[in-house]
């Protein structure tokens, strides 16, 4: 089968961010806690490839160690959304009906919402950090999935063969389950490639905002806004672990892209 | 006449799905208020003491129902827990700047969107038309704020074309003050737009009529830039409709980059200081706008163009 240059380059760069984020702790040149008063704010050399901040701890180290972090709460973040959304779609866009109509006005209202004014809301609620991110993405991240796969849903249950296998005595669950959901896991897993990234920026937002992952444990956001004083004279710090969050997404983006077809969804 | 009915009654339970979900989200969420504003030293009796002046202690369906009263007689959203100014004066203070922002921001995404997508579509599987397919995966793996520094970097700092920072005083400045912040917004909702948008393109040059105008002798600039443009026009306002939820959301992180005192500004400061009253007003308001320029967009897209009535 052809393989998608797209699906290449994007399961390269995310193996290579997950290796990272899995082996990277183990090996990083330095330890990302370390504090060394005397010795901050250095320019990149061969000692220190990032430089340090203004606490004196070694920069690519810290952007190395925040892999783990920012990509497991992405992860972690996009566990649940995905079961739920593809079920609530799945279900909606089969039975129709009042619950159909039903599930695309929550739907309807939650889009309706600034995705980050719900997302900070929801935080302020629940709390900053990593579990008030994880409430925040339970309650809006099944939207998208909600959306997508409902509509896929609605239009092949309106082709013959779902009659088909009912009326050979299959059945609700299992026409949803064993016919249905095949047709639509596809979509759902391309779009969760999506999801990740989105969810690793927002992450890495609020982190910025200082409502993200809490010092001192090492986030991409969170050594952007530190750095941000120094911008003017120091460059390097807030922008190079910019570069860490770029990467993954791209990688996540070409993947998602490269899925899509391979599975010929486009 | 039945599809202006069916569009604005379409509105009416996603203002209802708003309010009881502005309502009900921020106490449904594990955690109780009056704790969460007072933190953890907070003695028993103090805690009290705010449930009941923030009407905590009644039933829900009663604190609903005030609420809601509140909302529609006056649009009253209660009063800053911090400042004690009613919350609905402190959002009118500084919306009239995010709203600058988000008009420039809107300017921007239109002036960039729409050549590219053009040049794409012209040249399809061009070098443009390349670019233009890859932007989304780049663009979405951007952080807004992150493209808002590499900005300052280069034109604020490096160039010096345009302030770091705030908002100038003196003639033209405060327009140059939201030049790069507007951009940075810009730049963010780009990419997706103009990827919907040169399929648009795309199809309205393939269309019948074009290929009837260039058969007919009308230059090729006069095809693109009558025929072909004023037909992609109206889809072009729809997408950009539909997006309104993110440039605003988008525009107020983006305020936190630039030190503007806007809406992005009062939310975050509220937010750090647990001013809950002042996060649910703004996230009330916020929606609602949305909500509003989501059904102008459709109104008025329905009146350019009947064939795009839903």
């Amino acid at each position: 089968m052809r393989r998608p240059p797209a699906l290449v380059a994007g399961a390269v760069m995310v193996g290579i961010v997950v290796a990272v984020a899995l082996l990277g702790p183990l090996v990083v040149p330095h330890d990302p806690f370390l504090q060394d008063l005397s010795g901050g704010l250095q320019p990149p050399s061969a000692t220190h490839w990032f430089g340090t901040d203004q606490l004196g701890r070694d920069i690519f180290s810290r952007v190395v160690v925040a892999t783990r972090t920012d990509l497991r709460i992405a992860v972690l973040a996009a566990t649940a959304p995905f079961v739920v959304g593809v079920g609530v779609g799945l279900v909606s866009g089969y039975a129709g009906g009042y619950l159909d109509w039903l599930v695309s006005r929550v739907v309807d209202t939650v889009i309706a919402f600034p995705f980050y004014v719900l997302v900070i809301a929801i935080v302020f609620a629940a709390g900053t950090g990593e579990r008030g991110i994880l409430i925040a993405y339970a309650i809006v991240g099944w939207i998208p999935y909600a959306r997508v796969i409902r509509a896929r849903t609605r239009a092949l249950t309106r082709q013959g063969w779902v009659d088909a296998a009912r009326g050979g005595g299959l059945s609700h669950p299992r026409v949803l389950v064993v016919h249905l959901l095949p047709n639509v896991i596809g979509q759902a897993v391309v779009l969760l490639m999506t999801e990740i990234l989105l969810i690793m920026v927002a992450v890495v937002t609020l982190g910025y905002l200082g409502l993200g992952v809490q010092p001192p444990t090492p986030d991409w956001g969170t050594m952007i806004s530190d750095g941000q004083p120094f911008l003017a004279t120091m460059w390097w710090i807030p922008t190079l672990p910019g570069l860490a969050v770029v990467f993954t997404g791209i990688g996540l983006s070409l993947l998602g892209d490269g899925l899509a077809d391979r599975w010929r969804l486009r | 006449m039945r599809w202006l009915v069916r569009t604005l009654a379409s509105v009416v339970p996603v203002v209802v799905g708003v309010v009881l979900g502005v309502f009900f989200l921020l106490r449904i969420v594990p955690g109780d208020p009056a704790q969460m504003i007072l933190g953890d030293q907070a003695t028993t009796a103090s805690i009290e003491e705010l449930r009941s002046r923030l009407g905590l202690d009644l039933p829900l369906s009663q604190q609903f129902a005030a609420f809601l009263a509140g909302i529609v007689s006056n649009g009253d959203l209660g009063r800053s827990l911090v400042t004690d100014q009613p919350v609905s004066a402190l959002i009118g203070e500084r919306v009239g700047i995010t709203l600058a922002l988000v008009a420039l921001a809107l300017v921007f995404t239109v002036l960039l969107a729409v050549p590219l997508a053009l040049a794409a579509a012209v040249n399809r599987d061009g070098p443009v038309d390349h670019v233009v397919r890859a932007l989304p995966a780049v663009g979405m793996a951007m952080p807004a704020f992150w493209i808002g520094l590499l900005l300052v970097l280069v034109f604020g700092l490096g160039l010096r074309w345009f302030p770091v920072g705030g908002i100038g005083s003196g003639p033209g400045e405060p327009l140059r003050s939201l030049v790069l912040p507007a951009l940075t917004v810009a730049l963010g909702m780009s990419p997706p737009l103009v990827r919907s948008l040169r399929e648009q393109l795309v199809e309205v040059l393939d269309a019948d009529f074009v290929a009837t105008a260039r058969a007919a002798g009308l230059p090729a600039r006069r095809v693109l830039g009558v025929h072909v443009l004023r037909n992609a026009a109206v889809p072009t306002l729809a997408l950009l409709g539909v997006n309104v939820a993110y440039l605003i959301g988008g525009t107020l992180v983006v305020e936190k980059v630039f030190a503007i005192n806007g809406m992005g500004a009062l939310l975050f400061s509220a937010v750090s200081t647990r001013d809950f009253p002042v996060v649910q007003g703004i996230a009330l308001f916020c929606a609602l706008a949305v909500v509003v320029v989501s059904l102008a967009t459709d109104l008025l897209v329905g009146v350019l163009d009947p064939r795009l009535r839903r």
